[in-house]
């Protein structure tokens, strides 16, 4: 059982394997009418399973698992001899040998996919959940494998939560709170350790139900993940880390997870010898690293560098993936990016970025993209050859994955000498085009994307204006109804209007009232953009005098009440320039702008001071020359 | 002595089973004046305290018991007994089991042991069969699983379906490699519960 990284956490809760299973399984007719071999073997066991007392069926039971239960043809024989059904009934029985001998054959065979539905149809699970409160330790052990099996889809999740399975299993593990350190020298050590591995495979199994993830924690299940974490047998912390990584996408987990030391037990298990577990221990990271005090964790816990030396075993896609899952998310904290200069990640993650799955790939990329936050870095990638494959990406179709390569893009962008290899790739037209796509994730970031692009380009306006449509299709986006696509179509649009050319271009397609009809927003991120741009699309011919017509002075006034000094510094400048006509300045008088500017006046940012200043100035101005003409 | 012999209970486990002995001893007949109970009051005893009903069964573990085929069980041979049968590891357990199956005491579970202790097992019987039939194909069945290690041997394939039987080394490896058949031919330990 495993589960691929996610690479985006918008599918929270639900993970990928999930949806495989969910549909009644079809079952492929194989061409031959005629029955198997086993399945008059399997017949003639089930007589005597069905119709024999305990100990006959014992001796029956036991031979039937001499047959091949890992072949189709036989378990789809045990199935179609109604012996299924039979096997399922001994378990409601007291005869503890004749479960135990059941249960071996159904854990075997519920490996596959129409019998584990059928196991559930016929009511098995709600047996299998009552046998978890047997005092046998071997029946218990066989039951929890087997709801482990079954649970693999999602209703066979919900009937074992729903009859107290996961109280259960939960409780089976806490029975004995011995201290595991203890060696495995007794027998007793050894049945502890196969229960808690057992129980383990069934939590891991159920927790991919989101409302499973929550019964687990309401049992208790958390201070004992923490507790087996700290064990030392792989067969146990595998599924016990899988829990954890599958139950990592709940807040509350990654609180317990801080809380409960177990970044530490993470970090040390990625050094396993078992390349499955280290897959589950960096894909844990991976999720958790959402939150700063675990990114902050991982780095005192000294995890980032064995992160980073995972990145040489590039045969594992899986681990792979895991692994620069999680250097990706841990990225976003800027002391762990220069960690990760230290030990030469940025270079690595360069050489990874060609023959991979698109699965490593968006991770990678997730994670340059972080990185560019650091200068150094940005000139890294490009001395390693990194910009010409990322500008390639620009050209792929997944879109989780153009996400993350617009991010890079702009990242990079922001050197100047990066800028013109983007430019000579055609990097800026490829990102322009990106505005076309559908999702509205690839729309904002390619805009966000595109600041830094047109700010730092040689010849910037020109190029800008070399893209046929480009002007009207941004302008154009300013229709959308999302939040982030907007703001950041606003961001790039305060760039390019420094062009004097490109504003008027922009004016035509109707800039103005686009931005104004923004204007009414709570939102401050947008609110400060937007500012912006209107800021600098006043500098043309009537637009001052547009602004004040389509309404955007009042609105800009409230701004300067927000709590955000980016929001003021940004208003002041639009106000400012918008208070160059005289009837902008009447609306902001009449909006109570002076007293709000004031306050500004003596702010410590001297764009804002001079802004706030100028802006008064321009208002009182006004108000003296309408003094004098009125009284002569 | 008792103590040391019966090495799997503690010394006051010992007295109270002694003590149990005595009272059946003088709940018995006095055949044996008073040094031990036959097998009437041991099969009385056993069903009472273990639900065992087999007749079988309980002749076979009387016999067990009795070791010195005296027809009467001493205090050594009932605590000794016992020992196997509540406290034995799973060796002694085998060879106990296996002592019990082995209805003639040849060393060997022949396939005519199987189908006496086996014939009652078949609870529902097709109609269009022989009832033994049913049992007979249940011998084979069963003769066929825990005899295996004949396969090693290739021209002993064909000769264990004319004399099958059972050795003590066939049902040692079978119950080694799957503990349920411990009981393969018939409850003869107590249970759990």
């Amino acid at each position: 059982i495993f589960s691929k990284a996610s690479s985006s956490l918008e599918d929270v809760g639900e993970s990928s394997s999930e949806t495989d299973e969910d549909e009644q399984p079809v079952r492929h007719q194989e061409g031959s009418t005629d029955l198997s071999a086993e399945y008059w073997g399997i017949q003639k066991l089930a007589k005597y399973v069905k119709g024999g007392d305990p100990t006959a069926t014992v001796i029956a039971l036991c031979s039937m698992r001499d047959f091949n239960l890992s072949e189709e043809t036989c378990q789809l024989a045990i199935k179609d001899t109604g012996c299924l059904e039979v096997l399922i009934n001994l378990l409601d029985t007291e005869e503890i040998k004749c479960q135990t001998g059941s249960l071996k054959i159904l854990k075997e065979i519920s490996q596959n996919i129409l019998i584990r539905h059928a196991i559930a149809d016929f009511g098995g699970l709600e047996i299998m959940v009552k046998i978890l409160d047997s005092p046998d330790t071997n029946l218990k052990c066989l039951a929890a494998e087997t709801i482990a099996n079954v649970a693999r889809f999602k209703r066979a999740r919900k009937t074992v939560r729903q009859h107290g399975g996961i109280k259960r299993v939960v409780f089976t593990i806490i029975r004995k709170q011995h201290d595991i350190k203890v060696s495995l020298g007794s027998s007793y050590q050894a049945k502890e350790s196969e229960t808690a591995r057992c129980a383990a495979l069934a939590l891991w199994s159920c927790s991919k139900s989101t409302k499973n993830k929550k019964a687990i924690r309401k049992a208790g299940g958390i201070p004992l993940l923490a507790r087996w974490l700290k064990c030392s047998h792989t067969n146990i912390l595998i599924p016990i880390v899988g829990t954890l990584q599958e139950c990592a996408s709940e807040p509350s987990y990654r609180l317990a997870i801080r809380t409960e030391g177990m970044i530490e037990n993470l970090v040390k298990n990625l050094s396993s010898e078992h390349e499955e577990l280290q897959m589950h221990c960096a894909s844990a990271i991976f999720k958790c690293a959402e939150d700063e005090e675990i990114r902050d964790l991982v780095r005192k816990h000294e995890g980032l560098q064995p992160l980073s030396v995972l990145l040489d075993n590039s045969e594992n896609k899986q681990l792979l993936a895991a692994v620069t899952g999680a250097i990706w998310k841990c990225a976003i904290s800027r002391e762990n990016v220069l960690k990760f200069q230290e030990y030469k990640t940025i270079e690595t993650l360069v050489t990874l970025l060609t023959d991979q799955p698109e699965e490593v790939l968006i991770n990678v990329i997730g994670a340059l993209g972080e990185c560019c936050q650091e200068e150094e870095n940005r000139g890294t990638i490009r001395r390693c050859g990194g910009i010409a494959p990322i500008v390639k990406l620009l050209s792929a179709t997944n879109q989780a994955l153009l996400v993350n390569v617009n991010k890079a893009v702009g990242g990079c962008a922001m050197e100047p000498e990066n800028m013109s290899i983007i430019d000579s790739l055609d990097g800026v037209r490829l990102l322009w085009s990106l505005l076309k796509n559908p999702n509205p994730d690839v729309q904002a970031s390619a805009a966000w994307a595109l600041c830094p692009c047109v700010e730092n380009a040689k010849n910037s306006g020109e190029m800008v204006r070399s893209f046929v449509g480009g002007l009207e299709l941004i302008v154009n986006l300013l229709k959308s109804k999302d939040k982030e696509v907007l703001t950041s179509v606003c961001a790039a649009i305060a760039n390019i209007a420094k062009d004097q050319e490109n504003l008027a271009v922009m004016t035509d397609h109707g800039v103005v009232p686009l931005l104004s009809k923004l204007a009414n927003t709570n939102n401050n991120k947008l609110r400060r953009h937007l500012a912006e741009a209107i800021a600098h699309c006043c500098m043309w011919g009537n637009n001052r005098v547009a602004f004040g017509e389509t309404k955007a002075v009042a609105p800009l006034a409230r701004y300067l009440k927000a709590k955000d000094p980016l929001v003021h510094r940004a208003t002041a400048l639009a106000l400012y320039q918008l208070s160059e006509d005289p009837n902008n300045c009447v609306i902001m008088h009449e909006n109570g702008v002076v007293k709000l500017l004031l306050a500004m006046v003596g702010s410590t940012d001297d764009t804002l001071q001079e802004a706030a200043a100028g802006c008064i100035a321009n208002i009182r101005r006004l108000a003296l020359a309408t003094e004098k003409a009125k009284y002569g | 002595a008792l103590t040391r012999s019966a090495k799997h209970f503690t010394k006051s486990e010992v007295e109270c089973l002694v003590k149990l002995f005595d009272t059946l001893v003088a709940k018995a007949s006095s055949q044996f004046a008073g040094a031990g109970f036959d097998r009437t009051v041991f099969r009385d005893t056993l069903y009472n305290a273990f639900g065992m009903t087999d007749d079988v069964v309980l002749d076979r573990v009387f016999s067990t018991f009795d070791r010195d085929n005296s027809g009467c069980i001493t205090v050594v041979e009932w605590v000794e007994g016992l020992a196997v049968l509540l406290r034995g590891t799973l060796e002694e357990k085998m060879k106990y089991c296996f002592a019990v199956y082995d209805l003639n005491g040849d060393g060997y579970i022949s396939k005519e042991e199987m189908f006496q202790m086996l014939k009652h097992s078949l609870l529902i019987q097709p109609a269009d069969e022989e009832p033994d039939e049913g049992v007979k194909d249940l011998v084979e069945i069963a003769l066929k699983k825990m005899a295996s290690t004949y396969l090693f041997i290739p021209f002993l394939l064909q000769d264990y379906d004319r004399d099958g039987k059972l050795s003590f080394t066939d049902f040692e490896k079978a119950v080694r490699d799957e503990n349920l058949l411990l009981e393969a031919f018939g409850p003869c330990l107590p249970d759990i519960k």
